[in-house]
């Protein structure tokens, strides 16, 4: 047993949903207890979505569980068959029916329908969403496209010459992060590359579709979480290469144009769509410099987060203070990344641990998912979302993708903008005494300093709100040097407050005075 | 305080018709795809309402997710509520799932010293796997008495729909209560009310001199009410029928009334308790007439937008047919269908007998068919669950998610026009846009 306060993901067969919702004429029979239709609701809700996802469930109850839940199974794959007629169908079973053993996958067979129909077995108490996504969209791929696997013998056809080069676009699900805008993004680039897009999958594609993925020359794995396993499987059957440079950055996106390239025999265009790039300009102008050296904690899905760190060092000059990821599935990737920046990587999917981390490192911004927004808020810490789970507040109207130039030039506003601008910044430096900045201002863009939103909400909900510079107990601060620091701007006070007890502890100092505070401010600098 | 009322006064004549009229009434029953939460989700009100208690779901990673889903945001570091993920290593028998139990409960109570009440709650899994938390609780309770009290009930699909959790949990809480004073009357309210509604009702009841009154759940987990002989009990929610029950095993008395939503229902409500109390016809108008008139001139300004307007309530809370008479009576609306997920005829006696006869009731669900009756009635508001909502807005259906009724305050006279209004948004809306 684990004790879970908030999960950052859910279970696989949330996953299959995932997959089953952004398909077209699929529809996905789930065998599963009253209540499991809460699922409905996070493609409703959550995405806004104007369609109920294509999901049946028997909902059985107790007394069918006396009775024959098979039967109950079996009509509901054929009323669902009736009423959609979809293309095809997947069936499986959520966390209580895999307990009670009923063989959904065996049962709808019997049924006979004209259509495929397509198992997935989801082990519920070993796996979760992401990897039932990979396993669900894998499955469906095998299913449909492996009929039409070219036999060892017979060579793949060569491309006719003069003929585009091809692609699929693999791993955008339902409820994904900006997956709506980073497939329009990135095939608006493949596009200026002179490569046109044979299937998008699983957003937006019908079974029929998933039969052709065979005929691309190459498939670009957009969401490594959702479409490795699918991916590598094309790639022994079909032949077709990978694209696993994942777009996210200016640099990233330079190294994908790259690797598309040299899978396409024609001579590349130059660096297209670079024109839009405003990142390099933007990071560039003397106004940024102040972004140097932010301390940045990340956490995320791990193709997001590894991404991200890139972006946060050679883009915009942050430096990286943690890194970590729920995704145990690509927990190596992350370690490597994490050596590279020289910090401890974090994998887990124990929420505390992550509060707790975050609390000890004092970073300046928090780049993560819903849950560390809320763990930054508490904490009166600057925070951008860059990963799922997200809310319905990173479903945004405007197009806002993450990935391609134009998602780089989003990752530059949406990263900075929790942070101070730099003249605003200096100015409030100067200025810090007068009535109107005090020593808690906040970015003047925010409207409603960010501790106080906290404060309001604990107060509101009771909890008791929390320091957001944790005191080190061994070390006490004389008045005056305490009075000094709360005449620190707030935005560097947490690291000055940390600096100045490090350097304490390091010299056997138990007590801070002024000069100890001012010697500590020489020792490190700025 | 009149203790000599030992003769339960019957509840006006209402009631008599009532059992005729529920008789006779066609109540439609399908069964397919049922599309409401289960009884988890009831966690999510009521440890905001008991304050010192802790819930720990005993379930899969699918409880944790709905939990959180349906709470929506996730607002609290360190909510009193949490899931004991049961794993692989659970299911194979190569860990006791008593003693992980025991060691996750542990860990958790050392995090938390401020839990006075933990409830284990069970679920899907749980209950399939046969884990007796029935005994887990009884050998928790040992270990962590005297500062912690350790109860237990199920909130799993298959036992229970939506609502159903709170009747579970609050009927795990009656045999805990203290025995009452043998000689003395008291009226204990039974259902989860916000804080400010118990202090209005605490309020009509004093200056009616109906009393002590005791509230089900309370705030504190150790101020819970007393129970005995001389209890009588009202019910302010129409889903309660197993906390009822146990009740009545301690002795107590149900009170038989309409719910207190509306100014009728909430007068009859108040009256069913004045009546057994003796308080005279006098004294009871003198005391409710200010708040039923500021009641009736709250109402009054949704009147005209609501009268005449057709609704249709898919099945969720239980709560769809006092609100019902109550759109139906006091808002002149019009009943289509009222789907309820479970119809406790005893305890909607009162009710029933209010609702107009034409509104086809149906119980239990196949939400397929009921979507594709509710398509061809085109209701002027539909009443749904959050899976629902935007797929019949994207239909040019206007709907009001149900579980704004259990997460507001709608019960008595102060919230009769927030009931009305909660209904009214929905179509003003509409009205004021033009895109």
């Amino acid at each position: 047993m684990e004790l879970a306060l908030w999960t950052y993901e859910g279970p696989p067969h949330i996953g299959a949903m995932r997959v089953a919702t952004a398909m077209e004429d699929l529809h996905y029979v789930l065998h599963a207890p009253q209540g499991d239709t809460y699922a409905d609701l996070l493609f409703t809700m959550i995405e806004r979505r104007d369609k109920r996802p294509p999901v049946t469930y028997t909902t059985f109850q107790a007394r069918d569980l006396g009775g024959d839940t098979a039967q109950l199974f079996k009509s509901a794959v054929r009323n669902a068959y009736e009423r959609f007629r979809p293309q095809a169908l997947l069936v499986g079973a959520s966390c209580t029916a895999e307990l009670i053993q009923d063989d959904p996958g065996g049962l709808a067979k019997a049924l006979d329908l004209p259509v495929p129909v397509i198992p997935v077995e989801l082990p519920a108490y070993q796996r979760k969403e992401n990897w039932g996504a990979a396993e669900t969209f894998y499955r469906l791929v095998r299913a449909l496209a492996g009929p039409h696997v070219p036999d060892s013998t017979a060579t793949q056809p060569k491309r006719i010459a003069g003929r585009k080069p091809s692609c699929n676009l693999l791993g955008p699900t339902a409820l994904g992060f900006r997956h709506r805008d980073d497939v329009q993004e990135v095939t608006r680039l493949l596009d200026d590359l002179g490569v046109s897009i044979n299937v998008v999958a699983p957003l937006g594609a019908t079974p029929a579709d998933l039969a052709r993925l065979g005929e691309a020359d190459f498939n670009v794995v957009l969401y490594p979480e959702v479409a490795d396993t699918a991916a590598r499987w094309l790639e022994r059957s079909f032949k077709q290469p990978r694209v696993t440079t994942v777009p996210i950055g200016v640099g990233a996106t330079r190294d994908f144009i790259a690797e598309v390239e040299s899978l396409c025999f024609e001579a590349p265009a130059a660096n297209p769509g670079e024109a839009a790039s405003r990142l390099p300009w933007y990071s560039r102008s003397v106004d940024s410099t102040y972004l140097t050296g932010k301390r940045v904690f990340i956490f995320g899905d791990a193709t997001h987060a590894i991404a991200a760190a890139r972006v946060a060092t050679e883009e915009l000059g942050f430096q990286i203070v943690g890194l970590g990821s729920y995704s145990r599935e690509f927990g190596r990737d992350l370690r490597a990344a994490a050596e590279s920046y020289g910090v401890q990587p974090l994998i887990t999917d124990d929420y505390l641990e992550v509060e707790s981390r975050i609390a000890e490192l004092q970073p300046e911004l928090v780049l993560g998912t819903q849950m560390e927004r809320h763990i930054a808020k508490r904490m009166g810490i600057g925070c951008a979302v860059i990963s799922a789970p997200v809310h319905v507040q990173d479903f945004p109207a405007r197009y806002s993708p993450q990935m391609g130039f134009e998602g780089a030039n989003v990752l530059f506003d949406s990263w900075v903008h929790p942070l101070m601008m730099g003249l605003e910044e200096h100015l409030i430096g100067m200025f810090r005494e007068d009535a109107e900045f005090g020593t808690d201002a906040r970015p003047s863009h925010l409207g409603q300093a960010a501790e106080t939103i906290g404060a309001t909400d604990a107060a509101r909900y009771g909890e008791a709100p929390r320091d957001s510079t944790p005191r080190n107990s061994e070390i006490s601060w004389a008045d005056e040097a305490e009075r000094e620091l709360g005449k620190v701007p707030f935005f560097v006070r947490g690291k000055v407050r940390r600096n100045t007890e490090r350097f304490a502890r390091d010299g056997g100092c138990a007590v801070i005075t002024l000069e100890t505070l001012y010697d500590a401010k020489a020792h490190f600098g700025r | 305080m009149n203790g000599n009322a030992a003769v339960p006064a019957p509840v006006p004549a209402v009631d008599s018709c009532a059992e005729v009229n529920a008789g006779e009434r066609e109540v439609l029953r399908q069964r397919g795809q049922r599309e409401v939460f289960c009884g988890l989700t009831g966690i999510i009100w009521l440890h905001r309402k008991i304050q010192d208690a802790f819930f720990l779901v005993i379930g899969s990673r699918t409880c944790a997710h709905l939990i959180q889903s349906a709470a929506g945001v996730m607002i609290f570091a360190e909510p009193r509520f949490a899931t004991a993920i049961i794993g692989e290593r659970d299911l194979a028998g190569l860990a006791d799932a008593n003693d992980e139990l025991d060691r996750v409960t542990d860990r958790l109570l050392a995090r938390r010293p401020d839990i006075r009440l933990l409830f284990l709650v069970g679920s899907c899994p749980s209950e399939v796997i046969k884990l007796d938390l029935d005994k887990a609780a009884q050998r928790l309770s040992k270990r962590h008495a005297p500062s912690v009290r350790v109860l237990n009930y199920s909130g799993s699909g298959i036992e229970t729909t939506f609502t159903q959790g709170e009747d579970a949990c609050l009927a795990s809480l009656v045999p805990c209560l203290p025995a009452a004073n043998a000689n003395e009357s008291s009226l204990m309210v039974v259902g989860a009310l916000a804080d400010v509604v118990e202090d209005q009702l605490l309020r009509l009841f004093g200056d009616l001199g109906v009393g002590p009154v005791g509230f089900l759940p309370q705030r504190a987990a150790n101020k819970l009410p007393p129970v005995g002989p001389k209890t009588r009990f009202l019910l302010a929610q129409p889903f309660l029928g197993d906390t009822a029950r146990a009740l009545e095993a301690r002795g107590a008395r149900h009170i038989q009334a309409p719910f207190p939503f509306g100014v009728e229902g909430t007068t009859a409500w108040l009256r069913a308790a004045a009546d057994v109390w003796g308080v005279d016809e006098d004294r009871f108008n003198r005391v409710t007439a200010p708040a039923r008139q500021r009641a009736g001139r709250a109402l009054a300004r949704y009147q005209d937008m609501l009268a005449g307007r057709r609704f249709f309530f898919f099945p969720d809370s239980q709560l769809e047919i006092p609100i019902a008479r109550f759109l139906a009576r006091e808002l002149a609306m019009t009943p289509l269908e009222i789907g309820t997920p479970y119809l406790h005829r005893q305890h909607l006696a009162a009710e029933l007998a209010l609702l107009p006869e034409d509104a086809q009731l149906s119980e239990g669900q196949d939400v397929e068919r009921q979507l594709d009756r509710c398509a061809a009635l085109r209701p002027d508001i539909t009443v749904c669950g959050l899976g629902l909502a935007n797929p019949l807005e994207a239909q040019g259906l206007t709907t009001k998610w149900s579980i704004e009724l259990l997460f507001t305050p709608i019960h008595g006279y102060e919230q009769a026009g927030d009931l009305a209004e909660l209904f009214a948004r929905p179509l003003q809306r509409n009205t004021a846009l033009a895109v």
